[in-house]
C-alpha cells in the first residue's frame, strides 16, 4: 500500500480534527501567533515581549505555564528563558500564568500523527505540521505525554532571546551605543566601558519598543545553564515545608468541604440520610452533588466523620461488578469487527503461521491506579461576578471552562491558579475535584470553600489504567525469530478519557492500544501488531506512559520468549534485529552498563528489555538474585535518548523514579472491581515500591537523536518486562501477568 | 486542651480523639505537614513528639504527651537542618509531597542510629511511601546527613 493510503487508512484523533480546522481557518489563521495574554495587564513603564516575560521597574517575572506536578518543569521552563536572556537563579520569580490560548502546546503533533516517532519523512512531517495546526487553533494548553520539555525547547530560548535584543536596543537608544556593541549578562545590558544597565531599569523604554524578532540562539557550547546541573528553583522550599500545594491554602472565611459519591464509577444516589451528620460538631452544611453528597464543616477532619455518619443507597455501576466480567469482555474481544488497528505487518504474518510449529502466549495487565501522594483538592470561590479557583492541573483552560459551565458564569469571568501538585502520573488530567469544587462553591456563594478528597475517596474514583490482554504467536525459523504476531486488546483509554475532558470522542484507532509494540524497532520475516477495542468497561485514564505501559509488556515480553526459542541470547538477538541506529545505541550502552554476556551468578538473572514511547527510545537491563525467600531485584542500568539533556540531575532523578514506577506496580499493584467499586482503597492494599525494594538504579543520557524529547515517561514501559525477563533468565519461570506478586515472592 | 508545637504552646479546642495531623493543619494552619493516607501506611505525615518519629494521622489530640516538632520547627530555608540540606544537595524532591515525611523521619533515625547501615536506612525509611520514586536519592541523603551530623 502506498504511503497516502495509508495516512488515509490511519485516519487519526487529532489529525481529523486537523483538516477540519485547516478548511475552517485557513492556513494564515494556522500560522498567526495568539495574542500576547499579558499585554492587557500590562501597568504603566511594565514591559511584555511574549507570553512568557513581564519586567517592569522592579522585578522580572517568567510564565511557565506546564503544570508542574513534581516533573520540576516550572524550573526547566525558567531555565531555558534564563538560558538566553541571561538570568541568574534569583533574579526573576516565576509564575504559572492565567490560562491562555498562547500557550499552546506544539510538542502534541509529534505523537499525534500515526507515523512511528523515528519516521522524519515528508509525509509524516506534514501530518505534523498540520496537527499542530489544529492543537494551536484550539489554543490546547495541556502538560502530558512527556511533551514539556518538547515544547518549550526551542519556543522559551526564543523568547528569552527576544527579550534580550529588545532590552540591548532599549539600552542602544538610550546610550547611543550600537545594538552590535552591547552585550548582556546578569539580568543587565552591558556597555563597552564596562557599566551596565539593569534590565528592571530600561523595562519602561522596552515598554515603548516593537519586540525584536529576528534573534540568533546560542549555540550549544555557550550554553551557561542548559546540560548543566543546577538547583532545582523549588528544591528549598521541598525540603523545608515552605512549599505550597492546592491542599495547603487558606483564605480568610474559608470552610472545609469533602464529598462521598457513588464508588460504583458514574453510578447514581438514589437516596441517603445525614440526620446523624447534620448534628455533628463543626457540620455547616451538607449539599447534595451529583450522585453523591458533600459536607461543609470548619476542620477536614469533621467533614470526614460527617461524611461517615451519612446513610447512602448507591445506585449499580454502569460497567460489569465483577472484575472477571471485565476479562472475559478483554477475552472475547479479538474479533474482526474490534480490530482497531493494523500499522504493522511485514511478511505475510497468516501464511508464516499455517502449519508451523507456533509458540503461543497469553499476557495480562490490570488495572492499576494513579494515586498522587497529595489527594485531589481544589480551592474555590464564587461570588455573583466572578469565579476564582486554585488547584493543581494539567489542562488549565478545560478547568475554566468546566467551571463555567457548572457556575452559570462567563467563562471570562473565571480564573484558575494552578499550584504546584504533590505528584499526578496522570490523575490532573482528570476533573472530579474541579467538578464537585464547582458545584459546592456554587451553593456557597461569597464562601471560599477547601475541597478535600478523602484517600480512600480519590482511589475510589482514580480512573485506573486500562486492563489489557494480548495473545501472541511466533515462529522460530533458523536459530532466530522468523515471525512474530501479536494482537493486543484493551479498552482505548482515549476514548474513556476524552469527553471527561470536554473534548470530542475521537474518531479512528487509538494508537495507545499498541503504542511501544507497532514501533518495535526490529526487523522480522513476517512481523504483525494488530490492536482490538475492547467495548469499555470501567473508566480508564492515562496513567504514566499510557498504553506502552502495557504494550511495551507485551512486546516486549514475547518477543523475549521467542528469543530464548530460538536459543539466542537476549540482547544480542535484539541488536541483530534492530534496524533503528538510535535504538541500537541505547541497548548497546546498557550491554556495556551491566557487563551483559558475563556470568551473573548462581541463582541470578538478567533480563533486558527496550521501548520507545513518546519518541524516546529506552532500554533497559535487570539483575535479579532468586533467593530462597524470594526474588531481590538487585540493579537497573538505564539508557535512553532524548536528544538533548536539559539537566542532568534531573533526567536521572526522573529516570529513576519512572523506573521505581514501573517496577513497583508490575510487582505489587492491581484495583480490582467487586460489587462495582474497587477493592483497594489506599496504600495498604496498593503499595507499589517501598524503598526496601529498590534496586541501585544507573542511568545513561545519550543525547544522537535530532529531535528533544521528554523522559518523564519512556522509562516506565521497558522496565516491568526487563523485570519478567530476569526472573525467567534466573528462574525458568514466564511471568506473563502483572502483578508478579500473585505467582513469585519479592524480598 | 494545649499543645506545644515547634516551641510555641497553643490552646486547641478540639475533639479528644481528632487526630494531631487535623489539628496542626486545619486549627493552627501549619502546613509543612501532609495528610496523604490518614492510615498511618505513607508517612507524608511524620512529626517528632518527644523524640520520636510518629505518624501524625494516627496520635488522637488527647493522647500527644509531648513537645511536637514539625518539618517547619527542623529548619528553615535561612537555617537548614542537617538533614534537609542533604535533601537540597541530593536534589531529592521531585513533586515534594512526601519529603517532609521523609525528612522528619531521617532526622528521628539519625538521632537514634548516628552511624547507619545500609539495611538500617532501608528499614527506617520503608514506611515512608514516595509516588515519585526518589529512594535513591532518599538513601544517600540520608547518609550525607549522617555524615554531617556527625561532624557537627
Amino acid at each position: 500500500m502506498s504511503r497516502l493510503g495509508k495516512i488515509a487508512r490511519r485516519t487519526f484523533l487529532i489529525g481529523s480534527a486537523a483538516v477540519a480546522g485547516g478548511v475552517v481557518f485557513g492556513v494564515y489563521a494556522a500560522r498567526t501567533p495568539h495574542p500576547n495574554p499579558l499585554a492587557e495587564t500590562l501597568a504603566d513603564g511594565e514591559a511584555s515581549f511574549n507570553p512568557w516575560i513581564k519586567i517592569d521597574g522592579e522585578k522580572i517575572t517568567l510564565i511557565t505555564p506546564h503544570s508542574d506536578v513534581g516533573q520540576g518543569v516550572r524550573h526547566m521552563q525558567a531555565m531555558l528563558i534564563a538560558e538566553e536572556m541571561d538570568l541568574d537563579p534569583g533574579q526573576f520569580t516565576t509564575d504559572f500564568g492565567a490560562p491562555d490560548p498562547a500557550y499552546w502546546n506544539r510538542a502534541f503533533s509529534e505523537e499525534g500523527a500515526p507515523f512511528m516517532s523515528r519516521d522524519e519523512s515528508r509525509g509524516a512531517e506534514t501530518a505534523r505540521t498540520v496537527v499542530g495546526y489544529a492543537v494551536k487553533m484550539f489554543g490546547i494548553q495541556a502538560t502530558g505525554g512527556s511533551t514539556a520539555v518538547a515544547d518549550s525547547f526551542d519556543k522559551l530560548r526564543e523568547a528569552g532571546a527576544v527579550a534580550r535584543e529588545t532590552l540591548k536596543l532599549a539600552a542602544s537608544q538610550r546610550t547611543g551605543v550600537p545594538v552590535a556593541e552591547l552585550t548582556t549578562a546578569s539580568a543587565a545590558v552591558r556597555l563597552p566601558d564596562g557599566s551596565e544597565i539593569a534590565y528592571t531599569e530600561l523595562a519602561a523604554d522596552a515598554a515603548t519598543l516593537d519586540p525584536v524578532t529576528d534573534v540568533t540562539l546560542r549555540e550549544p557550547a555557550d550554553w551557561r545553564l542548559i546540560g548543566k546541573p543546577q538547583q532545582r528553583l523549588d528544591i528549598v522550599g521541598k525540603s523545608t515545608g515552605t512549599a505550597t500545594y492546592g491542599i495547603d491554602l487558606k483564605m480568610d472565611g474559608m470552610v472545609h468541604a469533602s464529598v462521598r459519591f457513588n464508588p460504583r464509577q458514574g453510578g447514581p444516589l438514589n437516596g441517603y440520610d445525614a440526620s446523624a451528620a447534620e448534628a455533628m460538631r463543626g457540620v455547616q452544611r451538607i449539599l447534595p452533588v451529583t450522585n453523591g453528597v458533600a459536607v461543609i464543616a470548619d476542620n477536614t477532619w469533621r467533614t470526614f466523620q460527617a461524611l461517615d455518619a451519612i446513610d447512602y443507597d448507591w445506585g449499580p455501576a454502569p460497567y460489569p461488578p465483577e472484575q472477571d466480567a471485565h476479562w472475559e469482555v478483554l477475552a472475547n474481544s479479538f474479533t474482526d469487527n474490534r480490530l482497531d488497528s493494523e500499522w504493522r505487518h511485514e511478511g505475510d504474518v497468516p501464511a508464516a503461521l499455517a502449519g508451523a510449529e507456533t509458540i503461543a502466549a497469553e499476557y495480562r495487565a490490570p488495572y492499576v491506579a494513579h494515586a498522587p501522594l497529595e489527594p485531589l483538592n481544589a480551592l474555590i470561590l464564587v461570588t455573583e461576578n466572578r469565579v476564582d479557583i486554585w488547584a493543581g492541573h494539567q489542562i488549565p483552560r478545560t478547568v475554566e471552562d468546566m467551571v463555567a459551565g457548572i457556575t452559570g458564569h462567563d467563562v471570562k469571568n473565571v480564573h484558575f491558579h494552578n499550584q504546584y501538585a504533590g505528584g499526578s502520573f496522570g490523575h490532573r488530567l482528570e476533573f472530579e475535584n474541579i467538578r464537585y469544587a464547582a458545584e459546592i462553591g456554587a451553593q456557597m456563594v461569597g464562601t471560599p470553600v477547601k475541597l478535600t478528597f478523602r484517600r480512600e475517596e480519590d482511589f475510589a474514583h482514580d480512573f485506573p489504567r486500562q486492563i489489557a490482554m494480548a495473545r501472541g504467536a511466533g515462529v522460530v525459523t533458523g536459530g532466530k525469530i522468523g515471525t512474530c504476531d501479536l494482537s493486543i486488546c484493551s479498552p482505548s483509554p482515549i476514548a474513556s478519557q476524552m469527553p471527561r475532558a470536554n473534548f470530542p470522542a475521537p474518531p479512528g484507532p487509538d494508537m495507545q492500544i499498541v503504542a511501544g509494540a507497532w514501533n518495535m524497532p526490529y526487523k522480522i520475516d513476517n512481523l504483525r501488531v494488530r490492536a482490538y477495542r475492547a467495548p469499555e468497561l470501567a473508566p480508564v485514564s492515562s496513567w504514566r506512559s499510557v498504553g506502552a505501559s502495557h504494550a511495551g509488556f507485551f512486546a516486549e515480553s514475547f518477543v523475549d520468549e521467542l528469543i530464548h526459542a530460538a536459543g539466542q541470547d537476549p540482547l544480542e538477538a535484539r541488536l541483530a534485529m534492530c534496524d533503528y541506529d538510535i535504538a541500537r545505541n541505547v541497548l548497546e550502552a546498557v550491554a556495556e552498563m551491566s557487563n551483559w554476556g558475563t556470568d551473573p551468578g548462581e541463582n541470578r538473572g538478567r533480563g533486558v528489555a527496550f521501548v520507545s514511547s513518546f519518541g524516546t527510545p529506552t532500554a533497559e537491563v535487570v539483575e535479579v538474585t532468586a533467593g530462597e525467600d524470594g526474588i531481590r531485584i538487585d540493579k537497573v542500568f538505564v539508557a535512553a535518548d532524548v536528544g538533548t539533556v536539559v539537566d542532568p540531575v534531573n533526567f536521572e532523578n526522573h529516570v529513576q523514579g519512572a523506573v521505581v514506577w514501573g517496577l513497583g506496580h508490575a510487582m505489587n499493584c492491581e484495583i480490582t472491581y467487586s460489587d462495582g467499586m474497587a477493592e483497594q482503597s489506599n496504600y495498604d492494599l496498593h503499595p507499589a515500591m517501598r524503598l526496601y525494594q529498590c534496586p541501585e538504579i544507573a542511568v545513561r543520557a545519550l543525547e544522537n537523536q535530532s529531535k528533544i524529547r521528554g523522559i518523564g515517561e519512556p522509562p516506565v514501559p521497558p522496565a516491568a518486562s526487563a523485570l519478567a525477563n530476569a526472573i525467567f533468565a534466573a528462574t525458568g519461570q514466564r511471568l506473563r501477568e502483572m502483578p508478579f506478586n500473585k505467582f513469585v515472592d519479592f524480598v | 486542651m494545649q499543645l506545644t508545637v515547634n516551641g510555641t504552646t497553643h490552646e486547641v479546642d478540639v475533639e479528644d480523639d481528632m487526630p494531631l495531623l487535623w489539628v496542626l493543619r486545619d486549627e493552627l494552619g501549619i502546613t509543612g505537614v501532609k495528610y496523604g493516607c490518614g492510615i498511618a501506611q505513607c508517612g507524608a505525615c511524620t512529626v517528632i513528639v518527644d523524640g520520636y518519629a510518629e505518624r501524625s494521622c494516627q496520635i488522637a489530640a488527647a493522647d500527644v504527651d509531648g513537645p511536637v516538632t514539625t518539618i517547619e520547627g527542623l529548619g528553615t530555608p535561612q537555617t537548614l537542618h542537617a538533614v534537609q540540606e542533604a535533601w537540597i544537595e541530593h536534589q531529592v524532591a521531585q513533586c515534594g509531597y512526601c519529603q517532609s515525611g521523609q525528612i522528619m523521619n531521617a532526622a528521628a533515625f539519625l538521632a537514634e542510629t548516628p552511624d547507619p547501615a545500609d539495611d538500617e536506612i532501608d528499614d527506617a525509611m520503608s514506611g515512608n511511601l514516595c509516588r515519585c520514586g526518589t529512594y535513591p536519592r532518599i538513601r544517600a541523603a540520608v547518609k550525607s546527613a549522617a555524615t554531617k551530623l556527625k561532624r557537627a
